[in-house]
């Protein structure tokens, strides 16, 4: 009985004392830190002596602030941490009963909001205005999602560890640039044929590369992807080199209207509506929504049949898919051919939206965010992806638009050129936040009573 | 037909022989496994019983040797010469592993979905049909999903069904694991130590699933079995190994009489060869054996890597005179052979 009390008493009462005397603790420790490093400053003087300058204001807001800080930390923030620690258990439980509307349908709800995206934009920062926000936020997230989406084919599924996955994404946009730009086929006649070449191209890689796991697999499939490149910067007969190539044709409306204004089907004459660059985004937007969910579909659909369950299977045990009669070679080619395949239709997609490509939009770096975007979200889950694609992709726009930073930061500062430092950040906090990614468990495929989420404690992520 | 065929063994192993470098793992094994019974493999440690198992299903190619799967069709499968899916697709063999192998990420029942990927495959038109709704996929897939729930019944998994493979305790998991492997409607099963680990009452559960395999299915099991109770209780025929050789072919009963199988596998000491050979009797048997062994069983052959460099051993059997096995080479070895060999060294396998 004192023993609790006691315990209760001290809990309640010490969370200043204690945080005024860890305050000193740090005030000391931040003053012997700070004294050489702030305090003191050596420079020469006009006559080359050195001399020793002071700054004891500075160095006192430094001690100050630590000290602050530490009493901040110590007397609100961590009895805050605790207490929301204690009540988590209760209430998450409570939260997962209440089925409420919104979490029941929250799939239909966000794909009904991606519908409506570009109409609430258009409504209130009208046409003109709607272009960045449907273009800078709307189509480059989808890109990558969509991007991410099919590379969670080979690494969230099969487990394979793919670092080359952006020449899938570049043999689509060649693809279509150079059949589009010398034949003048239509984009609707070279999107499968894109995808098909880049599924080829993931087959010509998977041979190589079957029997290699792990670090091997990553550092080959990383100089697959490197070799691509280069064969389109050096083969410039074909690909016109690191100069690109451009003059792509834009996508048309299946014949019956285009978006360029001199054409005679003009979107703009056939419907009788003013002139404005904003359709074509438009456009593109639904096109790529429709390409990243037409990629979500035929996942799901994948995973509940047996090649789907195989993927999965071999990213447990890869022996054990063996010993059950799986032919893992197979089973491995098709997570590559049709994990490239999406990779290829992104690619035309890209082309199409750029009008001009070269090979530097296919460099290493892309396959790295892509990646990155995978794992952030949740080896293998949809939903975590696409929210890692957002909070990356939409994160890098928005820094563009935080011009008030200059305001802190000087004038000089350009918020975009640190997206990779934040880029970076964001995935150690993740990381260490969520081992597993955003949505580190997995749905099951199939389940007789009800079904249960599999914690990512007993999820492998393979072994390459 | 199936007449005849009742009477030709399901599984028949000739002159197998597995090499690792200098090691000889298996050397010149032949048995059969007669069809519609257990037959138990049994042995020391280290004595080439998985790698028989790997043999058999592929996952090694013998240096040596023929393994005959004969299928209940009457079709013959040469196991040596396929590639280890195809084994378990065609010849229809299905095993188990020594530390299981679940997918442990995937519920209780995806995992028995899995094992039955080759007719679900076949069902969803290799995946073009099923992806676009047409054929008979779903019928097949509910199909599945019987069968899985009939082995989940068998093997008492019923409730845990939805549950992460991962979760279930050992015994439940070694369960899954057979469920799993006769997922796959295999016409032989082989059975890396199943018992190996499991408390008095899931090896009584175990023994019930095994019986009951035999029984519904016609499986034939080849089962590999430390524990000799399990052994004498389920097996039909028991062959036993020691040094990647077999030292011992029959029936549960006679073979546990047998005095090499005492000596090797019952874990006698070395100085309790002694009274077993004295129990035994018939030193003048045992002294004819002691110069004719070594030519089949030269030290050449039967070092292990436990006895140190094999250069030694090879030395030794290129002398004039044959000289036994190298101390501590065999215990049944010892038995046949002279007590007064001096061994230190106590022959150990790895713990798998
Ligand atoms: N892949 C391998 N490479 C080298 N040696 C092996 C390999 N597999 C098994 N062995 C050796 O073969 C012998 C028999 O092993 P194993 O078949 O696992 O024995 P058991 O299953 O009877 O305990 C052991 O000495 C073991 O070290
Ligand atoms: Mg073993």
């Amino acid at each position: 009985m004192t023993a609790i009390s006691d315990n209760t008493a001290r809990s309640t009462s010490s969370p200043y004392g204690e945080a005024i005397r860890q305050a000193l603790y740090a005030a000391l420790l931040s003053a012997g830190l700070f004294f050489f490093f702030i305090g003191l400053e050596s420079t020469q003087d006009i006559s080359n002596r050195l001399i020793l300058r002071s700054h004891w204001g500075v160095l006192a807001t430094v001690v100050a602030l630590v000290a602050i800080g530490r009493f901040l930390f110590i007397a609100f923030v961590l009895p805050a941490v605790d207490r929301r620690r204690a009540n988590r258990g209760p209430i998450a439980v409570v939260a997962e009963k209440d089925q409420s509307f919104l979490r029941r349908h929250r799939f239909k709800i966000m794909i009904a909001l991606l519908v409506l995206y570009p109409v609430i934009i258009v409504s209130t920062v009208g046409m003109q205005g709607s272009l960045k926000w449907v273009n800078n936020f709307g189509v480059q997230v989808l890109i990558y999602v969509m991007l991410a989406w099919g590379l969670n084919i080979v690494v969230g599924l099969a487990g394979l560890l793919d670092l080359g996955y952006v020449a899938f994404y570049a043999v689509g946009a060649y693809a279509y640039a150079l059949l589009g730009t010398h034949f003048g086929l239509s984009f609707w006649i070279l999107l499968p044929a894109a995808g098909i070449m880049a599924a080829f191209w993931g087959v010509l890689l998977g041979f190589p590369v079957l029997r290699l796991r792990g670090d091997y697999l990553a550092i080959v499939t990383l100089a697959f992807g490197e070799i691509i490149r280069l064969v389109l910067i050096n083969w410039r007969d074909v690909t016109k080199g690191s100069a690109g190539i451009s003059g792509i044709p834009k996508i048309t409306f299946f014949g019956w209207f285009d978006f360029n204004v001199s054409s005679p089907n003009y979107i703009g004459k056939v419907f009788d509506i003013p002139t404005s660059g904003a359709y074509y985004t438009i456009f593109l937007y639904y096109l790529i929504l429709a390409l990243a969910l037409l990629t979500a579909f035929v996942t799901i659909r994948l995973r509940r049949l047996p090649v789907g369950r195989a993927w999965e299977a071999l990213r447990e045990d890869e022996i054990a898919c063996r010993s059950l009669g799986i032919n893992t070679t197979n089973t491995k080619l098709t997570a590559f051919a049709i994990g490239a395949m999406f990779g290829g239709f992104a690619g035309a997609f890209f082309a199409a939206r750029q009008g001009f490509i070269n090979p530097e939009s296919f460099v290493f770096l892309q396959s790295a965010i892509i990646l990155a975007i995978v794992v952030l979200g949740g080896m293998g889950s949809l939903s975590g992806i696409a929210i890692a694609a957002l909070v990356m992709i939409g994160g890098m726009e928005i820094l563009r638009e935080m011009q008030f930073l200059k305001l802190v930061f000087g004038q000089n500062f350009t918020p975009e050129l640190y997206r990779m430092l934040l880029f970076g950040i964001a995935m150690v906090v993740v990381m260490v936040w969520k081992p597993r990614g955003f949505v580190g468990s997995r749905e099951p495929t199939a389940y007789l009573k009800e079904a249960r989420a599999v914690s990512s404690t007993f999820t492998k992520e393979g072994h390459g | 037909m199936a007449g005849t065929n009742l009477q030709t063994p399901i599984l028949q192993v000739d002159h197998l022989s597995m090499k690792f470098g200098g090691l000889v793992a298996i050397g010149d094994l032949s048995f059969t496994a007669p069809r519609g019974e257990i037959t138990a493999l049994i042995g020391p440690n280290g004595a080439g019983k998985t790698t028989v198992f790997n043999c058999i299903t592929g996952f090694y190619k013998p240096t040596e040797g023929m393994i005959t799967m004969t299928r209940a069709s009457g079709e013959k499968f040469l196991l040596e010469r396929m590639p280890d899916f195809q084994i378990t697709a065609k010849a229809k063999v299905a095993r188990t592993f020594q530390n299981i192998r679940l997918f442990s990420g995937m519920t209780v029942l995806e995992n028995l979905l899995v094992a039955q990927h080759n007719a679900l495959m076949r069902a969803s038109g290799f995946t073009v049909l099923g992806l676009l709704g047409l054929g008979g996929y779903k019928d097949a897939s509910r199909a599945s999903i019987e069968k899985a729930v009939y082995w989940l019944e068998k093997a008492d998994l019923m409730d845990r069904a939805d549950d992460p493979a991962g979760d279930l305790s050992y015994g439940a998991q070694r369960r899954l694991e057979i469920a799993r492997a006769m997922c796959t409607g295999p016409e032989l099963l082989c059975l890396d130590e199943p018992a190996a680990g499991l408390n008095p009452k899931e090896s009584l559960a175990l023994n019930e699933l095994l019986l009951g395999i035999r029984r519904d299915s016609g499986t034939s099991i080849l089962l590999i079995e430390h524990d000799m109770a399990v052994v004498m209780e389920i097996s039909d025929h028991v062959v036993v190994l020691e040094y990647g050789r077999k030292i011992s072919d029959g029936s549960p009963a006679s073979v546990r009489s047998d005095p090499k199988v005492i000596a090797a596998y019952l874990g006698v000491d070395d100085e309790e060869v002694g009274d077993v050979l004295v129990e035994v009797g018939d030193t003048s048997v045992i002294e004819e054996l002691d110069g004719v062994a070594p030519v089949a069983q030269g030290p050449a052959e039967t070092s292990s890597m436990f006895e140190g460099p094999i250069a030694d051993t090879v030395e030794e059997a290129g002398g004039e005179t044959i000289v036994p096995a190298s101390p501590a080479a065999s215990k049944a070895a010892q038995v046949e052979a002279e007590t007064a060999a001096k061994s230190p060294v106590e022959p150990k396998g790895p713990a798998q």
